[in-house]
């Protein structure tokens, strides 16, 4: 890693790439941009290098093509049960429906395809809130020091203390069924973690001499936090959405479970409450609740592989310490 | 360890519960201004029947009558009636936690013991072929929804080989007593506790094998190798106490999501706990009682973490000194 944690915007850097030609700084912001692709592709090579980051990369960049090429893949009218009137109930895999049809004679296959949709689309929406407001407390925490630091520290603590679980099914329950309160119930129970370590990180940059350089020149705050902490938080709020994306498809597919999720939206948990409500279980109709569960363990874990490399490349502590044991 | 450490944790403690208090009134009152008429909605209720609902959840008067009405309820015990069975909600909780506390309990020790030797083997030997095949099962069970591995169990072991009832804690209509009643409830518990064991075990496997790996390169065990100890003695007596520590917070911080852990799972194998009566008060919606499950939930939860924050005071006592 080159510059990602070092060094004031200003000041003129010439590509640490190897082979490349460095690229001649013509003012601070070109050297800047030149900087930031410099890290981005040392970055994008660490990840190459490592296989399994990788493997998760690729299986993710799957599904999201499948996700959003959805309409093209498997049309919408196969979640109907009225258009799906004339098929065969709990029928098995066949060539017309590749992952067979449920107890209404709908196509599991469209399910699967149209339910990514909704799945990853709650896990990227609720990420963006959930990291949203947790950057937010624990920058304007860590910044700001003092009693501010203390009240958002201290409510924190207590969300923390609060089982998220159970929190979000009182909240999804109290609120009405729909996609959009599911996003918000799983972004306002997730972020203390997110808070926390944000603010640990803006602890130390705020301790850098540049930051001390930047107040004496009379910088103002917005402009230390959005020049100076800002980008030297970002590669941990970085590493910290790909670990929240699988926590809020998890609860999604829990919520869902429990028959909290909206109703006239198919995602993976919901088939899979659908298909233990209407008995595929005692029926042994795998077909019917194996390829949601499978979807979900495939993307979680491809997340959960993918986020835990890049927090080892990018987490200064963590770096250190792989970087001595391997 | 100091009073001072052990009074200023309980007093963060109790004021965690009064957050909770405010924030379990503020849900069910503030966010959905009127939690009774999600219920009314469709039902054939004359507006006496309404009226007296409303004054059963305390709908009447201003807001903080309301949340004085609340807090001094509950701090009398009274957690209200439940909307579905009429009876207090207190006595629901009671007949409900002694399933989920068998049930959770047993696994979590299980998961524990199995997960802690996992992870001292894998982090000692790192990147062996044992390391490597742990390390990529707990990964996958972390990446597994509970409640579906519990399917997949029930599917496989219930209804296609036969072995273990389909659900449920004893047999329907079962009149034994005893020893007997007891095979058939430890019977009937094998796969939802194979699920929550085989869910909970990646956790403790990771974390104890980073504390592992944290403690390998540590001088005292090349001291201890110095003196020429066996490889195993080095392990046992020198990396797994030190190594511990984590892992003991780990464990009692679990034991605060034992009442709440099984929710989707008792579901799947109509365990009749705390998760099955959850679902019964989403599915109602039953208010006083989800009210009184989360408050529940949320104090276990505030108790295991005063634990852990005492036990670390005791274990380490740098912490309880500063």
């Amino acid at each position: 890693m080159s510059d990602v944690t070092s060094g004031p915007a200003s000041e003129p850097v010439v590509d640490p790439a190897p082979g490349d030609h460095p690229p001649i700084a013509y003012s601070p912001r070109a050297a800047a941009w030149a900087r930031r692709r410099a890290s981005f592709a040392q970055l994008a090579r660490s990840v190459r290098s490592d296989r399994i980051a990788f493997g998760g990369l690729v299986v993710l960049v799957l599904f999201i093509v499948m996700a959003v090429a959805a309409p093209l893949i498997s049309s919408r009218s196969g979640l109907s049960a009225v258009d799906s009137v004339g098929n065969l109930a709990w029928a098995r895999p066949s060539w017309e429906f590749p992952m067979g049809t449920d107890h209404l004679g709908r196509s599991v296959a469209a399910q699967f395809v149209w339910g990514a949709r909704v799945s990853l689309f709650v896990g990227f929406a609720a990420t963006v809130l959930t990291v949203g407001i947790g950057s937010f407390v624990g920058i304007v925490a860590g910044f700001f020091g003092g009693w501010t630091d203390s009240v958002m520290m201290r409510l924190t603590d207590w969300f923390l203390v609060i089982p998220f679980l159970p929190l979000a099914i009182v909240l999804a329950t109290v609120l009405d069924r729909s996609l959009w309160n599911i996003v918000f119930v799983i972004g306002v129970t997730t972020w203390p973690a997110t808070a926390r370590l944000v603010r640990a990180q803006v602890l130390t940059v705020k301790q850098r001499l540049y930051v001390d350089r930047a107040r004496a020149l009379g910088a103002s705050r917005t402009h230390i936090v959005g020049r100076h902490i800002l980008p030297n938080v970002a590669p941990l709020i970085l590493a910290n959405v790909t670990l929240a994306v699988p926590i809020s498809i998890l609860t999604e597919t829990t919520l869902a479970f429990l028959g909290l999720a909206d109703p006239n939206q198919t995602s993976w948990g919901k088939t899979l409450e659908e298909a233990f409500g209407a008995g595929a279980i005692s029926r042994n109709a795998w077909w019917y609740y194996l390829p949601a569960g499978l979807g979900i363990v495939a993307v979680v874990l491809a997340f959960t592989l993918f986020g835990r490399a890049l927090e080892e490349i990018l987490d200064p502590r963590l770096r250190k310490r792989s970087r001595g044991q391997r | 360890m100091r009073a001072r450490f052990v009074v200023a944790k309980v007093a963060g403690s109790l004021a965690t519960l009064a957050f909770v208090l405010v924030v379990n009134f503020f849900l069910f009152r503030v966010v959905n201004d009127d939690p009774t008429a999600s219920m009314f909605r469709g039902r054939n209720m004359s507006a006496d029947q309404i009226q007296q609902r409303r004054e059963q959840f305390d709908l009447t008067g201003s807001r903080l009558e309301q949340f004085i009405a609340y807090v001094g309820q509950t701090l009398r015990g009274n957690l209200g009636d439940s909307f579905l069975s009429n009876r207090p909600v207190t006595t629901e909780i009671r007949e409900a936690i002694w399933p989920t506390v068998a049930l959770v309990g047993t696994s979590t020790v299980f998961a524990m013991v199995i997960g802690i030797t996992l992870g001292i083997y894998a982090g000692w030997r790192r990147r062996s072929k044992f390391d490597v095949a742990s390390t990529s099962f707990s990964m996958f069970t972390y990446s597994v929804p509970d409640f579906w591995l519990g399917m997949l169990l029930l599917a496989f072991f219930s209804v296609s080989l036969g072995w273990f009832p389909t659900g449920g804690f004893e047999d329907a209509g079962s009149t034994a007593t005893g020893l007997t009643a007891l095979l058939d409830q430890a019977h009937h518990m094998v796969l939802p506790a194979l699920t929550l064991t085989l869910a909970y075990i990646g956790e403790y496997m990771i974390v104890m094998r980073s504390s592992i790996l944290d403690t390998v390169g540590e001088d005292y065990l090349q001291l201890a190798r110095a003196k020429g100890l066996r490889d195993a003695d080095v392990r046992k007596r020198h990396a797994v106490p030190n190594a511990l520590l984590p892992v003991v917070s780990l464990t009692a911080l679990n034991f605060g999501f034992i009442l709440s852990g099984a929710i989707a799972v008792e579901s799947i194998f109509s365990w009749p706990g705390l998760g099955q009566a959850t679902l019964e008060a989403i599915r109602g919606p039953d208010f006083p009682m989800l009210q009184g499950l989360f408050l529940l939930f949320s104090a276990s939860l505030i108790v295991a973490n005063l634990a852990v924050d005492l036990l670390y005071g005791f274990l380490d006592p740098r912490v309880a000194g500063r």
